[in-house]
């Protein structure tokens, strides 16, 4: 026996007898885990969500439209790291970062919650990298597929109305269709606005996941919330989080020069007169893309009422249309002189 | 000793080095090794490298196995994302359905068919997304294969350094129709961009669509059917020479336009094209700027600079076989301080022009044939200048517009700043010359 080899033995044992249930990130030499619980993020049945030591859940002021699939998020840094605070853009996160965000739906049958898919982002040396886990049947694992087939989701809506569709889940590549910024990949949610709610800062600043957090954080309003904002604060909240992944400077849609930043006040920025580039047929026969008091000769809301693939905005993640966030848009333009 | 929780160290994830790599669903293949001991005896171990090399070296020099049949959509995706730079992915002969947007996120892939009508990809049942094949990384080259009935663009290139597309076809199958997608090959906001002996037809937009680019040649290609032949638009350095452009509602356009992030679109030569009754009538969706493009127009030359367009045949475009124009010609606003909407430095000489005008269509068609008569001349100029530049009522030499030896082809500028009140058909008024622009040597590359 070598004496090298048995030291190293004991070493392993010892650090995986103690290390076996925390969370865990994969670098660049790793390869990525083929099933979620791998990471272990999760303690005891999956499904449940019962986050493991230092995985933190959290949510977001305006989220993300995902054909009405609910989210589950959480975040976990190796210990010893920290996010860097900033005001406006996505916080710096350390190497090892992992967000994981699940989706899920009321199942027809049970009325319980059916995981559909959870979404790993983590930081390794060389930068984020998106992973498509599919949830099995049993809802006890998920397995990391690269080219997800469509799932079909069949649910009934809290108004009784019927839904069923195939609910697309993104392949990695087209994660990074909306990660990508100037063609590096980043996250899109943990910005200081969007997390500041529920003293959600605090929390992530006590657990040392935060370095850097002010007292006073910018807070975007919440869209369905009037107390949170201004009518407009609130139609740019939904666009940015909705739109300004493709549609700002950088983004894979900067070549229609329509840009959707919550900070946007150029009004043809935002489309106002502004005549389509290369909109094809999304432009519905419409000749700008967002008309001063007119949402019907908007083509921004001719698209967002599509369900069409090649009308349809967002992209890639939508399959439904989102009612509500339609009428606040309709509503902003509406308003807007 | 070693218990079996090592098989969670990273070694066994390990194949190949680029993090790219990583997203490879490699992972279950291996897996059956993790029911071993970690690290085994020294020989297991080198059999294990050795064999593990052999996976590799299996990899790396296999085509791709994408088969024809159910499979082939997401066999084809998964290739695409595992791809290596320096990939080459083969794709089988036959018709294969195609219920999705694919997508190529990896630099320097090679997408390979077996013939531009042998490997056909039919979208005529895609499920989800817009575009056939969605590109986003450098070094792409796509070749023999074709693109049928995609939902959106053919092929969407976006942001690459180097695009290569030859002998590729992207054909909307029902012929001209709205409802057809709107680019046929598109690279946008690229650099080195070549596009050769390709053919799309029925695109409702434009089918080939260099927009926003830099260092471009599309030549010895097809374009018929198509709202727009062939489409250069805010790219700087374009070669577009040897093409055959027939039954577009448009031949042939070079244009800027305003509100982009790219601008100032410059210096592109059109040159030994074949560009001869672009009469479909307009079938784009409204709204988006070619729905303004007369049916019957061969050349559009539109709020541009330093165009030379040289030895083409242009016969038998019925509104007009050339057309210099300025961006008040469609009629939109202007809201963009930055955007420069006349059209300087145009030299037009040497074509072969013939026939057409005798059925102008489009918004100028009502007011143009009342003033200069039937059938319209086969050149014709808006002859809108910016005034800033103007001294003594003219251009600079080096920005004027000039019309030389094209034949017995009619001019006429039809001053559409005051509504046609000087109509000039005088064609030594524009007989100069301007330099000849250099080659476009970067194309592809």
């Amino acid at each position: 026996m070598d004496w090298k080899w048995a030291g190293l033995a004991t070493f392993a044992l010892v650090l995986c007898s103690g290390c076996r249930h925390e969370a865990r990130t994969f670098g660049d030499n790793d390869g990525f885990p083929d099933n979620l619980s791998e990471w272990n993020l999760f303690v005891g049945t999956p499904a449940d969500f019962k986050p493991n030591d230092r995985v933190i859940a959290y949510n977001l002021n305006t989220p993300l439209f995902s054909d009405y699939a609910t989210k589950h998020r959480f975040v976990w840094m190796p210990v010893g790291t920290a996010a860097s605070y900033n005001d406006s853009d996505v916080f710096e996160f350390p190497v090892g970062s992992v967000f994981a965000k699940s989706f899920s739906f009321p199942d027809a049958a049970t009325g319980k919650e059916k995981l559909i898919e959870t979404r790993i982002l983590v930081r390794t040396g060389s930068g984020w990298y998106g992973l498509p886990y599919v949830w099995n049947a049993a809802q006890t694992d998920a397995k990391l597929e690269t080219t997800p087939d469509p799932v079909p989701v069949a649910y009934t809506r809290a108004s009784g109305e019927k839904e069923a569709f195939e609910y697309a889940i993104p392949n990695a590549n087209q994660c990074k269709g909306c990660h990508e910024k100037s063609k590096i990949m980043t996250p899109l949610g943990p910005k200081a606005r969007n997390l500041n709610r529920d003293r959600q800062l605090e929390q992530w600043t006590q657990a040392s996941f935060l370095r850097g957090a002010p007292v006073k954080a910018p807070r975007a309003a919440v869209w369905n919330d009037p107390g949170s904002g201004t009518l407009e604060a609130r139609a740019l909240a939904y666009l940015d989080v909705n739109c300004a992944h493709c549609h700002s400077p950088g983004g894979p849609a900067n070549t229609s020069g329509l840009y959707l930043t919550y900070n946007q006040t150029d009004p043809l920025r935002l489309g106002f007169r502004k005549v389509p580039v290369s909109a094809g047929n999304g432009s519905g026969g419409l000749l700008y893309d967002t008309v001063a008091g007119h949402p019907e000769q908007s083509i921004l809301v001719h698209r967002m009422e599509s369900r069409e693939p090649k009308i349809l905005m967002p992209e890639l993640g939508r399959s439904l249309v989102h009612r509500e966030g339609v009428e606040l848009i309709r509503e902003w333009i509406r308003q807007r002189t | 000793m070693w218990g079996r929780q090592s098989c969670l160290l990273p070694p066994f994830r390990r194949l190949g080095s680029g993090p790219s790599e990583s997203l490879v669903p490699r992972a279950s293949r291996l897996k059956a090794s993790c029911s071993q001991d970690w690290p085994p005896h020294t020989e297991s171990r080198i059999l294990l490298s050795f064999l593990l090399a052999l996976v590799c070296c299996s990899c790396a020099r296999k085509p791709s196995g994408i088969q024809p049949g159910p499979e082939f959509s997401k066999t084809f995706q998964e290739a695409l994302i595992a791809a290596k730079p320096g990939a080459v992915i083969t794709l089988p002969e036959g018709k294969h359905d195609v219920d999705r947007t694919l997508s190529l996120s990896v630099d320097n892939v090679t997408i390979r068919g077996t013939g531009i009508d042998k490997t056909v990809l039919s979208f005529k049942n895609q499920k989800t997304g817009s575009a056939g094949l969605l590109v986003t990384s450098s070094g792409f080259t796509i070749e023999d294969v074709a693109f049928e009935d995609t939902k959106g663009d053919g092929i969407k290139v976006n942001g690459a350094t180097g695009v290569t597309i030859r002998r590729v076809r992207a054909e909307w199958t029902g012929g001209p129709n709205e409802k057809n997608g709107s680019y046929g090959l598109y690279p946008v906001q690229c650099k080195n961009v070549l596009i050769e002996d390709s053919v799309v037809k029925g695109a409702s937009d434009a089918g080939f669509y260099v927009g926003q680019s830099k260092n471009i040649i599309v030549r010895r290609n097809r374009a018929e059917g198509n709202v727009a032949g062939i489409e250069i638009e805010n790219s700087q350095y374009a070669d577009v020479y040897q093409n055959t452009v027939t039954k577009n509602t448009g031949g042939i356009l070079v244009f800027n336009l305003p509100d982009l992030p790219v601008k100032g679109g410059q210096i592109t030569r059109v040159y030994e094209n074949q560009v001869f009754e672009n009469n479909t009538e307009n079938f784009a969706p409204k709204g988006n700027i070619v729905a303004k493009v007369p049916a019957g127009t061969g050349v559009m030359v539109m709020a541009t600079n330093h165009i030379e367009v040289f030895k083409n045949s242009i016969r038998d475009n019925q509104t007009v076989n050339v057309s210099i124009v300025s961006y008040l010609t469609t009629g939109n606003p202007m809201n963009d301080p930055g955007y420069d909407p006349f059209t300087e430095s145009i030299y037009v000489h040497d074509n072969a022009i013939s026939g057409g005008g005798n059925a102008p269509a489009g918004r100028i068609a009502a007011s143009l044939a009342p003033l200069l008569g039937k059938p319209l001349p086969g050149i014709l100029y808006d002859g809108v200048m910016n005034p800033a530049r103007l001294k003594k009522g003219k251009l600079p030499n080096e920005a004027r517009i000039c019309v030389q030896r094209n034949g017995s082809a009619a001019f006429a500028n039809y001053d559409a700043a005051n509504g046609g009140k000087h109509v000039d058909r005088d064609l030594a008024h524009y007989d100069c010359a301007l330099p000849s622009l250099a080659e476009v040597a970067a194309g592809g590359q």
